[in-house]
């Protein structure tokens, strides 16, 4: 869809666009708008410049490479992934359910799978805590039948980071399936293609830009799970303690490893957005 | 631009989720003075006592006492790990007075000015706290070195950390534990919801616990102990109020509130 440099034409739309969207900034933009606005700017900004300059540059390089700091960042970059990739292959079908399936009580399912957006990660954490647990309601089963303990370990990492980022996916890729065109779907369809063949060959394609969007939501969300995962899945160095946790804790001990590992999360944070805002342009003409 | 603003509806969510998570336990309001009045020492107020989480149940019950002989004045309590205290305490947090289970975490205040001098009120020893149904069979704290046991423990920096690893040394042993707590009431909620098998608490935490479970005790020889100190915090704007209750808490009948809660003199 979007092989190769884009075609010169598209790239003249685009132009057209952002010339448009500049000349309807100056000419218009009312003082009592741009005064809070650039308060709000202030307000989100200062914060991460304080971060950059109060950060240890002379310690970073020891803070960093040292084994808790590794060790954190690896396992919240690998538990992230791993979520995303979990609520691609199941939340991709329940987005697609909800948006063009009409069955009864769809929009409390909507209602519900979407709480997760809403409410506080450590009261997730805590229903998890009592389904999951060794004591927990399906948790005791697991415990009893398998001799499998969930919490306190990575698999409990995943599952609180899932809980609370996959509704971020099933969220953006909803949206896109109920505002794209069905058109496409149905000439397929009456063209003979099976319903899976619509599905992996004109809908996934069709959305494929929100699909990108909402699983780099759902990562970077993942990689920012603290209440959840400290409730669920506790702390230990190496195998439950990511690097939110380890930037709390050295919070408490060591202000400048915490300021360190902020830079890091910070880091990958812009490098994610610089990433994704090249695919939104790409994306944001195609269908 | 529908995708654009789905997605920075979904940015900003992430950063209100960001947000909330990480709020600590401070949400108690600051001193409730009012502003214009001379502190004179008949007026009454709030203070905020930042104090240590094993002293919870009978630092509640103390705080009760003193409001019934202090008409007027109320207690608000921040209970949290010892060491985040500090940490709040020495970046402003509006605290009155600041309890800790460690004279490590009181030092840090004292020695950033936060406080000019503090007094140890009561000292406080280590108990194995494991569920009801002793799912580990753990029956001494020998047990917490085998692998099948699941420990859990406070986090190294916590006072309950440190003494913890203490008795691990007296007693000889290597304990690995499952997960490392922010603070001694989360290790007791981890053996309450039998998550593990044990969780190093102490020995007051057992008995605040009561009927939820159960303590093994540690022999005198390997258990160690921690100090509280207590001090009035300088900023204070209620710094009389914040006197009394350290006394009160030092008085004879503080000491038996302590005493009841299972808690040994300094």
């Amino acid at each position: 869809m979007v092989a190769g440099p884009a075609a010169p034409s598209r790239l003249t739309a685009r132009e057209r666009a952002r010339r448009a969207a500049q000349g309807r900034v100056s000419r218009s933009a009312p003082a009592p708008l741009v005064a809070p606005a650039l308060i709000a700017v202030a307000f989100l900004v200062l914060p991460l410049a304080g971060l950059v300059v109060r950060a240890p540059w002379s310690r970073l390089g020891p803070v960093l490479s040292g084994a808790d700091a590794t060790q954190a960042l690896v396992l919240s970059l690998w538990t992230a992934t791993v979520t995303t990739g979990i609520s691609l292959v199941i939340g991709v079908p329940l987005a697609w359910l909800l948006a063009r399936v009409s069955f009864p009580g769809r929009r409390i399912l909507r209602a519900l799978v979407t709480l997760p957006l809403v409410f506080p990660p450590v009261v997730g954490g805590v229903a998890l805590l009592l389904a999951f647990g060794r004591t927990g309601f399906l948790g005791r089963y697991l415990n009893s039948w398998f001799g499998l303990t969930i919490p306190f370990t990575p698999i409990a990492v995943v599952m609180a980071e899932t809980f609370v980022a996959m509704p971020f996916l099933i969220i953006t890729v909803e949206g896109a399936l109920r505002s794209a065109d069905q058109g496409f779907e149905e000439a397929a369809a009456t063209l003979g293609a099976g319903r899976m063949t619509v599905f992996r060959r004109v809908t996934v394609p069709m959305i494929a830009p929100s699909l990108g969007a909402g699983a780099v939501l759902c990562w970077a969300r993942a990689l920012g799970e603290f209440g959840a995962t400290i409730t669920f899945a506790g702390s230990f160095p190496g195998q439950t303690e990511t690097m939110p946790i380890a930037v709390y804790y050295a919070l408490e001990t060591d202000p400048d490893a915490a300021i360190a590992l902020s830079l890091v999360l910070l880091a990958v944070s812009v490098i994610v957005l610089v990433s994704l805002r090249d695919r939104w342009l790409r994306g944001g003409s195609a269908p | 631009m529908l995708r654009f603003t789905l997605i920075a509806t979904g940015l900003a969510a992430v950063a209100v989720a960001g947000c909330s998570s990480s709020s600590s336990a401070s949400s108690t309001s600051s001193t409730s003075s009012p502003p214009a009045t001379s502190p004179a020492a008949s007026s009454t107020g709030t203070i905020t006592v930042f104090a240590a989480s094993s002293l919870k149940e009978a630092f509640t019950k103390l705080a009760s006492q003193f409001e019934a002989a202090h008409p007027g004045d109320t207690v608000k309590f921040s209970f949290g790990p010892s060491s985040g205290l500090a940490t709040e305490i020495t970046s402003g947090a509006p605290a009155d007075v600041f309890a800790s289970a460690s004279p490590k975490n009181m030092q840090q205040v004292v020695s950033a000015g936060d406080a000019s001098s503090s007094q140890d009120f009561a000292k406080n020893v280590m108990e194995v706290a494991v569920p009801p149904n002793n799912p580990g069979k753990v029956t001494s704290v020998t047990d917490l070195a085998k692998s099948s046991v699941k420990v859990a423990l406070c986090q190294p920096q916590v006072p309950c950390g440190t003494v913890a690893a203490k008795v691990f040394k007296n007693a000889g042993i290597k304990v690995t534990p499952v997960t490392l707590q922010p603070d001694v009431k989360s290790v007791l909620t981890q053996v309450e919801t039998g998550n593990v098998d044990a969780g190093m608490v102490y020995v007051t935490d057992v008995m605040a616990a009561g009927a939820k479970v159960k303590g093994v005790a540690i022999s005198a020889s390997d258990n160690a102990s921690t100090l509280y100190p207590i001090a009035a915090i300088s900023s204070s704007k209620q710094t009389s109020i914040a006197q009394a209750f350290v006394a009160y808490v030092l008085s004879p009948a503080g000491q038996q509130v302590l005493a009841a809660a299972g808690f040994e003199k300094p």
